[in-house]
């Protein structure tokens, strides 16, 4: 049997007996990286729209890293987060490192400016339409945005999806700042490292299956919410 | 306006909720001990940890990275307890003081480990440095570790004293991997390369492919691990008592006992030796 | 004599190394329906903007009701740009916009889409309506702003007859309120139906500016001239 299919038979097998430790590790990942992606969400739409909208020096630099910031590697940022919540760190006292907070910490930094930079698109071309009417109808710059930011929503998740793609997937961060603690701060893609290390490669595949599933669930529960809405909203 | 309004209503509660939503603690009361690739992946913690709680009501949370990293972690107040296996690390760590003392806990051994098929015709060997010069003349692949892990050290010092000056003679055949013990496995399997490994990684290790163990049993592949509290005159936040107590307990009878009841296979992976 | 809505004294435009706008000077009177016509590229539709405050000029100065405040005022394109709501929700924000007490929105709304007959609409999302609802939307949300002036840009160019009609029948219901129009058009049956005046723009510069069937019978300008007998010919 290749461990292809022995892989799908353990992930079959996992979900079905639903142990409760696998069933911990998921709920933690969702609730950080849900957690992540709200706040980053609160931070990136109202970036990404005030870039887009905004008339200020320095707005195209801004543009350009904030696409650049997409790329930012996992794995330097975790080390980045790792120094700041590091005892010997600026935050040190806080106490934060190797707990989910610091994950969300983490996530938050990494999703940001994806989202950030996506919503500036999404905003920038819907303000090329939008433009004229709202200042003949005397809207204010951020009012603007913030209307922008209310007629793109639908494509704005997607946005908002991309991100927490992005943090559910992401290991490099999250295994530096949360250190991988059974139990504490140990999730589905630390698990699977973790698994991979241990050359139990049909384990880590099938936790693999599982995480893939939960993005594909979330994904189509977003898409079936956006195609109602749409629908009902035009 | 009434939409702007919903939506912000909307996205406040779902604020609060996010926010407010505690991440499950399991005990308040915990210690961090940084420790190695080693001891967390051959199970030996999940073994452990749960019967120290139990007597005593202190968490463990392990943070597994090799032996120089779970050191460096320590120096910058990160643990509580480091839990490795390199004594001249941990001696430098001492001296440099952010240890407060250094106890031996138990050891198990190195095993060199290769391809069935044996290109060095190394198998069976009783002596290290034979096998390791064997490896080096046939220019049969050899997975490093490369991380500056306890594994690493160990290795860098059984060259040295096969007589081999690694820079000198590093070529295609020799992979510094730069990774934990796990994936370098996982890499000789594909490559069907030889590698020093732990015995307790490799005995809970499930990718063998065609590996298997080649030489063992030579005194020099003696690994022993130590257990230090990180000073708190250098990191005021250390947690002392408990620290100490976790300390206490591993090299206390039951611990040790502990240690020594964990098999995998029927094959026990750590001999306590913890001076009495 | 007529009192004065909007008087452009020297208006000049340019964009980067092109002047759009040459030195324009225009006067029109309040309660007047002033229809824009020109080639494709004359500057009209840069001249309305400028009037209605989307662009700065480069040069000279607009002023109102011969010197006193900006009177309220709107404009509908050629495209409608319809928020992502009701229809209610669209006019009800144009009203927010012009700091109309929260209070007072809803039923404002509701009497201006009463008045242009779209009431069976109101809490239909705006964006599914076809392009002729939109437009009439759009000239709802103008007019609930009790605008002195309505400034329009080819409002019709984008619509079939039907729809065509409908937005002619609004906009002098709309003038008939007491609101001035000033609106661009390519359409010059439109323009002889619906005009008091007409401004003929011709490469950046007022050509000419003459009552209706003047303009129709026997254009001053000889570019005014040379534009009528090229789009009658094609008719």
């Amino acid at each position: 049997m290749s461990t292809i299919t022995e892989s799908f038979l353990t992930a079959g097998q996992l979900i079905a007996e639903a142990d409760g430790k696998l069933l911990s590790i998921v709920g933690l990942s969702l609730q950080v990286s849900l957690t992540a992606v709200f706040l980053a969400a609160c931070l990136g739409l109202p970036i990404g729209a005030a870039v887009a909208v905004g008339r200020f020096p320095g707005r195209k630099p801004l543009t350009v890293i904030l696409n650049g910031m997409m790329g930012l590697p996992p794995v330097v940022i975790g080390l980045l987060v790792y120094l700041l919540l590091s005892r010997a760190g600026p935050l040190g006292p806080l106490g934060l490192l190797f707990t989910p907070t610091a994950m969300v910490i983490a996530q938050v930094v990494l999703i940001t400016p994806i989202i950030a930079a996506l919503s500036r698109q999404i905003v920038a071309d819907a303000w090329r339409d939008y433009e004229e009417q709202l200042r003949s109808l005397g809207a204010s710059t951020p009012r603007a945005a913030l209307t922008l930011l209310v007629d793109t929503r639908f494509s704005l998740s997607t946005a908002v999806l991309a991100g927490l793609g992005r943090a559910v997937a992401e290991v490099g961060a999250v295994m530096i700042v949360g250190g991988n603690i059974d139990g504490v701060t140990r999730v589905m893609t630390t698990s699977i490292a973790l698994e991979t290390s241990k050359g139990d490669l049909p384990l880590a595949l099938a936790l693999g299956f599982i995480l893939i599933s939960i993005v594909l669930i979330l994904n189509a529960l977003a898409h079936a919410l956006r195609e109602w809405a749409a629908r009902r909203h035009g | 306006m009434d939409l702007i309004r919903r939506s912000f209503i909307a996205g406040a509660a779902a604020a609060a909720l996010a926010l407010a939503a505690p991440f499950a603690t399991a005990a308040d009361r915990f210690i961090t001990v940084s420790s190695t690739t080693s001891t967390e992946q051959s199970g030996l913690f999940k073994h452990l940890l749960p019967v120290f709680q139990a007597r005593t009501g202190i968490e463990v949370r392990v943070v597994a990275l090799g032996t120089g990293q779970a050191l460096d972690m320590a120096r910058r107040g990160d643990a509580d307890v480091v839990f490795v296996h390199d004594k001249a690390a941990e001696e430098k760590f001492i001296a440099e003081g952010f240890g407060v003392k250094r106890q031996e806990v138990m050891y198990n051994d190195f095993i060199l480990v290769g391809p069935k098929s044996d290109p060095a015709k190394v198998a069976g060997g009783k002596d290290i440095t034979e096998a390791l010069k064997a490896v080096q003349t046939a220019q049969a692949p050899f997975v490093s570790r490369g991380d500056k892990s306890g594994t690493h050290a160990a290795e860098l010092r059984l060259w040295k004293a096969a007589g081999i000056d690694l820079d000198a003679v590093k070529g295609a055949w020799y992979r510094d991997t730069g990774s934990g013990m796990g994936p370098a496995l996982n890499t000789a399997a594909s490559m069907n390369a030889y590698i020093l490994a732990d015995r307790g990684t490799w005995l809970s290790f499930k990718n063998r492919a065609d590996l298997t163990v080649v030489v063992e049993g030579d005194k020099r592949l003696f690994n022993q691990y130590g257990v230090i509290l990180v000073n708190p005159e250098k990191h005021p936040h250390v947690k002392k008592a408990d620290g100490q107590a976790f300390i206490d307990w591993v090299v206390s009878a039951e611990g040790q006992k502990a240690i020594a009841d964990y098999k995998i296979d029927g094959q026990q992976l750590f001999f306590p030796n913890a001076a009495k | 004599m007529a009192e004065p809505l909007i008087t452009l004294e020297s208006l000049r435009y340019e964009a980067g190394e092109r002047t759009l706008i040459h030195d324009v000077s225009l006067r029109l009177d309040a309660g007047r329906r002033t229809v824009v016509l020109g080639p494709n590229g004359a500057g009209k539709s840069v001249l309305m903007r400028l009037m209605h405050g989307l662009i700065e000029p480069t040069a000279g100065r607009i002023v109102w009701n011969g010197g006193g405040a900006r009177p309220p005022q709107a404009m509908v394109f050629q495209r409608p740009v319809m928020l992502r709501r009701s229809v209610l929700d669209n006019v009800s924000y144009a009203l927010y916009l012009a700091g109309v007490p929260a209070a007072e929105r809803r039923a404002r709304a509701e009497a201006v889409l009463e008045r242009v007959g779209l009431s069976p609409l109101a809490h239909r999302p705006a964006r599914v309506l076809s392009g002729g609802e939109q437009q009439r939307v759009a000239l709802a949300r103008a007019w609930a702003l009790r605008p002195r002036v309505l400034f329009l840009d080819e409002p019709t160019a984008s619509l079939d007859p039907g729809a065509s009609a409908e937005v002619e029948r609004l906009i002098r219901v709309i003038a008939d309120d007491g609101c001035s129009i000033v609106m661009v058009t390519h359409h010059l049956g439109q323009a002889r139906r619906l005009a008091d005046d007409i401004v003929f723009v011709d490469a950046g510069r007022i050509t000419e500016h003459t009552p209706v069937a003047d303009f129709f019978a026997a254009p001053r300008s000889e570019q005014a001239g040379h534009y009528l007998r090229g789009e009658l010919s094609w008719t």
